[in-house]
């Protein structure tokens, strides 16, 4: 057979980060600071009422929008944590995972030649789904004397009349990066200004360690051309139950769902079931996870200024995105080396987009006795490093 | 501060007060005086170490005694309690609702002393009704800490 296959998939660059893991899962006994899922379990009441679920035969198919009460306990949820109004019978879809809402919004949005605006670093995904959507993706390099966030100027200079959406990804995969009310308010100005969608991806909202998380789609104005993804796996921990969902003005989640159905039918029942329990019940696991986070987020930041790396302080997520420019290597060099000489795994910043290059991500889903183990290598090899200049 | 220092010792009581500042996101001047604060208003009673005795060669036997007593007038549990958690080899005295009034854990070297504790100095007791002893036999969580468990790490090594 030899008849090609999509141009679009083949032209696509595979993910950075799966190049390096192959490295990593070579190396016998490397302590991985590469991971971006929790280090915890999930809550047990959770699992419990997924097993009873299953005890209890439901093992078919829900809804194409997902169990009814799981709509009407996200929206409960959001109008309790964040101050958010949704209508679950029409304007919310459980999905599998964010991801399948990043993929099915992009391909609800889009026309041929759109403009998808993405700012990076950021998730490795957005990119080529866009790309398979039939958009030409835009890309804003955030910088890190803004601290990664995202500015007006940054917005308005990317954007062009066949400027579609802009991707909002925060709290930030890979830098950590929030973004406050005023940072909102200020691109907010600049989105309705030029008609635009936003499509917000909230997946690590509820872990921000500077005052609470604020939605964009609260802001005035916003909510109608808003695309909110969220999901269960980063706040609960249930990142292998692939349970996520949107939420949209209807217009938008009707299209999306037409996709949803005829791609996916439904997402997974057994965690639709977990995740009723988790937003009922789940505020206090949330809490005490966050909690554990923010100690580590401390320890790391403190341990970094000790060994004089370049860091600014993250506030979001469970990353933190050090310097290594002043090493004079790339960041696949720097993590390369970083592994073959004392075994630590992290990940090369330039895996989420060019502006990562000179950085490199470090996770902190890891207990703190291991954080203090690759802190403790890291610093004997920044130390060698430093002293062969 | 409080709650979030007190469970941050409850789990490691050996952690200094400088990584506690760091943790806490406090100065170390505030934290030694939270916690010299919490030890004289008796909140934080002792720093124990959680010991399984079963990988020692060290032999111990450990009991639960549920015991019914009568209580005493003015003094409600509280006197004959007094009288259990005297004995150095009793290592918890619970009042605890239900069946029976005081939970006592007993902790000696062998059977027959625990035996001989039940039979000559917790039955002799005037205000005694009954006793139900109970061995224990295997421990697999205490504390919150679960013994004998070493969890790897399933995660993949890299993901996004």
């Amino acid at each position: 057979m030899t008849k090609p296959l999509s141009e679009a998939v083949e032209k696509l660059k595979p993910s950075g980060i799966r190049k390096f893991f192959d490295l990593v899962s070579e190396m016998k006994d490397a302590i991985s600071l590469g991971v971006g899922e929790p280090d915890f379990d999930t809550p047990w009441h959770i699992r419990d009422e997924g097993i009873f679920a299953l005890e209890r035969g439901k093992t078919f198919y829900t809804s194409n929008a997902g169990l009814k009460e799981l709509r009407k306990e996200i929206c409960s949820y959001l109008l309790r944590r964040q101050q958010l109004e949704y209508n679950p019978d029409k304007e919310i879809l459980v999905t599998v995972g964010g991801s399948e809402a990043i993929d099915i919004g992009l391909r609800a949005l889009i026309n041929p030649g759109d403009e998808v605006i993405i700012p990076q670093p950021s998730y490795v995904s957005y990119e080529p789904c866009a790309i398979l959507a039939g958009a030409k993706p835009v890309i804003i390099n955030l910088k890190a004397e803004n601290e990664f966030r995202l500015t007006a100027d940054e917005l308005k200079n990317a954007i062009t009349p066949k400027t579609k959406v802009l991707i909002l990804p925060f709290p930030n995969n890979p830098t950590g990066a929030i973004m406050e009310r005023k940072d909102l308010e200020e691109i907010a100005g600049v989105i309705i200004e030029h008609d635009i969608y936003v499509m917000s991806d909230e997946i690590y909202a509820e872990l921000t360690y500077k005052g609470e998380h604020l939605s964009i789609a609260s802001l005035e104005g916003m909510k109608e051309r808003t695309i909110l993804i969220n999901g269960f796996s980063k706040a609960y921990a249930m990142t292998g139950w692939r349970l996520g969902y949107v939420c949209a003005p209807e217009r938008i989640i009707k299209q999306m769902t037409k996709i949803h159905q005829f791609a996916i039918m439904c997402a997974p029942t057994t965690s639709q079931y977990a995740a009723i329990e988790a937003l009922k019940n789940g505020d206090d696991d949330v809490k005490e996870m966050k909690q554990a986070y923010n100690q580590r987020r401390r320890f790391l930041v403190n341990a970094f200024k000790e060994i004089g790396l370049n860091c600014f302080e993250p506030f979001g997520a469970f990353y933190v995105f050090p310097c290594i420019k002043e090493f004079k290597m790339t960041s696949e060099e720097f993590a390369t080396k970083f592994l073959e000489e004392e075994k630590v795994a992290v990940v090369p910043g330039n895996a989420f987009g060019e502006s990562g290059e000179g950085y490199v991500r470090i996770s902190y889903a890891y207990s703190l006795d291991n954080l203090k183990t690759a802190i403790e290598r890291l610093k004997k090899f920044i130390e060698k490093l430093r002293n062969n200049k | 501060m409080r709650e979030e220092l007190l469970s941050l010792i409850e789990k490691n009581s050996k952690i200094g007060i400088n990584e506690l500042a760091v943790l806490l996101g406090a100065n170390e001047v505030d934290v030694a005086n939270e916690l010299s604060s919490l030890e004289s208003d008796g909140i934080i009673c002792g720093y124990h170490t959680l010991i399984n005795w079963d990988k020692t060669s060290i032999e111990k036997v450990t009991a639960l005694i549920e015991v019914k007593v009568t209580p005493q007038r003015g003094q409600g549990f509280d006197r004959i309690a007094e009288r259990i958690y005297n004995y150095p080899e009793v290592k918890s005295v619970y009042l605890i609702s239900g069946e029976y009034d005081l939970l006592v854990t007993l902790e000696e070297k062998t059977l027959k002393e625990i035996a001989n504790f039940v039979s000559d100095k917790l039955s002799t007791l005037d205000s005694v009704l009954s006793t139900a002893t109970h061995f224990i036999l295997k421990k697999y969580k205490d504390h919150g800490t679960v013994f004998d468990k070493k969890r790897e790490d399933e995660r993949e090594v890299i993901t996004p």
